[in-house]
């Protein structure tokens, strides 16, 4: 037995240290997975964390993805809930028009999924060629834009299909134009309503797993170091041929798939999407997720995202300081992270030689008696 | 003739925003930073005004003169809390900073006033008057607004090219180091730049709300991005840039909503924004900055 777990200690020192750092991420989310399920079996879980739970999930995946843009390609981006409204709205278009013609749910919820991410995608692609031009705070004020632009024109979009086909229109239902017997998908500010909701616990962790698979091995490719390289200095990465744009493409608009799958999670959750939801405040709270789990950190951000997504449940009482809570921890972790007399203060008083000095003092105290 | 009234709400608008520009501009060139703040500081100042005139029954005159040292107070110890620090940080953790900063006053405002939207009581006193047989009527808040907008403008350009606070400012926003070696108080000079701002964005809030009397907790938000949109346009740095940028948005604006679509506004706007950064990043006025190794 000894033996045994030697060899399996000797082992585990073997994988390098991001194989290891991924086995225990991942070890831990299949773990609380567990967990939870068993808890749901015994019925130990509240209906309010049973309904928290694939939130948990999509947030996650937000996060995941928004830190791709956010802390390895170090570009500020606020507007990524518009990449999750496109997903949401196409996931949920495609599984409402479909849930009639096709019966195997786990079929039509993955088709709907991918169908999610490659429009997200694809808009991830067409507004990165537009904004990566762009650098610093004309960069986040551009995503901003987009995002608005995508929450203000699907919150006066009408699409219908019927007999003769699909019908678009920018007014009201009426001017749709549809014939007798023709549906209704998207209602403007009403959004699609109806989406079969199937999207469950077990599919979220299954897609957060791949969502993070992706990112890691992404992050430790050769183009990930490229994306990391432009990031650090992009004229020395330029200088040394790594084609800027092209990567700065490749990061941003695989952060936008990702971003889609959480929408489409989202849509086949609440049954409801509504475009309002996903305006410039739902980007920022993602942002805090991602800087409080810390910048570049994947980990991180599953963690802050889960813990910040139950927190508030639990402290109702406090529930208007929430906001108010989340901003203020926005400021102290910058400044605490980034000013230079903090990072100075950190350097002279970090936990290890605080540490240290104390068991010097007791051993010196020793010595002396 | 309803073609001239959009035209004439379109300048008024612009003058407002042109107005909160100027603040944008100003901190920009100086410190470097997007103030993402700074339209939080409208919606603050708008309360403030509020709470004097229409709760405790002030003079209008009297609440727009405390609003505006309250707002410039704001903004110094907004700077000197999150932004001092952080001078010499990357600006992606000061821009989180700022956007931190906005959070937390919008947060404030919706704890300390509710949120329920406010009906603001228009501060200007004149009565519209009316043009060609009463088919053109003209605000009395457009009659302020614009003149207010020109005198602003005048000033400020005054203030930068001849007191020695402005050229300060100039010389910070050309070269922090060198304007170290020259004497000046860069930290004063930000400060001051801060103060400035926060002023005008106290007068922006009484000319903005005054007209759009809707006032809630989220209602400075949009006009201080547009404003910023506004600033890039303009060429971001230069004051008669922020001028002219600012009123081409606000009428691009009106002219959108009464003649394409009410609700898609914004969108155009946004899209103004982003034709401008492509087809000329620096602006209509602004100047081409080479970056070095």
């Amino acid at each position: 037995m000894k033996t045994q777990i030697k060899k399996l200690k000797a082992q585990a020192l073997k994988l390098n240290k991001t194989t290891r750092s991924n086995v225990i991420t991942i070890g831990a989310l299949v773990i609380a997975y567990l967990i939870c399920m068993s808890m749901i079996r015994g019925g130990n879980m509240s209906n309010l964390l049973q309904n928290l739970l694939v939130a948990m999930c999509y947030y996650s995946i937000m996060a995941v993805s928004l830190n791709l843009t956010v802390g390895i390609l170090g570009q500020l981006s606020l507007g990524h809930a518009g990449f999750m409204c496109i997903g949401a709205f196409t996931g949920a278009f495609f599984s409402k028009i479909m849930v009639d013609t096709m019966d195997n749910v786990i079929l039509r919820f993955t088709l709907a999924i991918l169908l999610g991410a490659a429009m997200a995608g694809l808009f991830g692609v067409i507004i990165g060629v537009v904004v990566l031009r762009l650098r610093g705070d004309y960069l986040a004020i551009v995503t901003l834009a987009f995002g608005e632009i995508i929450k203000n024109v699907l919150n006066v979009l009408y699409i219908g299909f019927d007999s003769r086909g699909i019908h678009f229109s920018m007014k009201d239902t009426a001017s749709l134009n549809l014939d007798e017997g023709g549906m209704v998908v998207i209602k403007g500010a009403q959004g699609i309503s109806g989406t079969p909701r199937n999207a469950t616990f077990t599919i979220g962790v299954i897609l957060l797993i791949i969502t993070y698979l992706i990112i890691v091995n992404l992050v430790n490719s050769r183009s990930g170091r490229a994306i990391m390289a432009i990031r650090d200095n992009h004229i020395a990465a330029e200088s040394i041929g790594i084609n800027i744009t092209k990567y700065k493409i490749l990061a941003f608009s695989i952060s936008a798939a990702l971003a889609g799958v959480a929408g489409v999670l989202y849509s086949h959750n609440i049954a409801t999407v509504q475009s309002t939801k996903f305006g410039y405040n739902t980007s920022i709270l993602v942002l805090v997720f991602v800087v409080l789990g810390g910048m570049g950190n994947l980990r991180g951000s599953i963690i802050a995202a889960i813990v910040l997504t139950v927190l508030p449940e639990y402290l109702r009482f406090m529930r208007d300081y929430r906001m108010l809570i989340y901003a203020i921890v926005l400021i102290v972790m910058m400044i605490f992270n980034w000013a230079p007399a903090c990072i100075n203060w950190r350097k002279n008083h970090s936990f290890k030689d605080v540490f240290w000095n104390i068991i010097n003092k007791f051993k010196k105290v020793k010595e002396e008696a | 003739m309803s073609f001239i009234t959009y035209l004439l709400n379109g300048i008024s608008l612009g003058s407002v925003y042109s107005i909160i520009a100027l603040g944008y501009t100003m901190v920009y060139g100086i410190a470097k930073m997007l103030n993402f703040a700074h339209g939080d500081v409208i919606m603050i100042g708008g309360y403030i005004i509020f709470t004097f005139m229409s709760t405790l029954g002030l003079n209008p005159f009297l609440a727009v003169l405390i609003a505006i040292i309250l707002c410039t107070l704001l903004g110094i110890t907004v700077e000197r809390i999150a932004y001092k620090p952080l001078r010499r940080a990357p600006s992606l953790a000061v821009l989180i900073t700022a956007i931190g900063v906005s959070y937390l006053l919008q947060n404030l405002a919706l704890l300390i006033f509710g949120a329920e939207a406010k009906s603001f009581t228009s501060v200007i006193p004149l009565k519209p008057i009316s043009l060609a047989g009463g088919k053109l009527i003209i605000s009395g808040e457009t009659l302020i607004t614009i003149p207010t907008c020109i005198l602003i403008m005048t000033v400020l350009n005054i203030f930068i090219k001849k007191s020695k606070t402005g050229r300060a400012m100039i010389a910070v926003s050309e070269d922090k180091d060198a304007a170290v070696l020259m004497g000046i108080n860069v930290n004063k000079t930000i400060a001051i730049t801060f103060a400035i701002g926060s002023a005008l964005a106290a007068i922006a809030s009484t000319l903005m709300f005054s007209t759009y009397t809707n006032l809630s907790s989220t209602s400075g938000a949009m006009p201080g991005i547009k404003a910023f949109v506004a600033a890039v346009f303009g060429g971001i740095g230069s004051i008669p840039g922020a001028m002219i940028g600012g009123i081409l948005l606000g009428i691009i604006e009106i002219l959108s909503r009464a003649y394409i679509s009410t609700q898609l506004g914004d969108a155009i706007v946004f899209l103004v924004l982003i034709i401008v950064l492509l087809v000329k990043p620096t602006g209509i006025l602004g100047k081409k900055i080479q970056e070095k190794v």
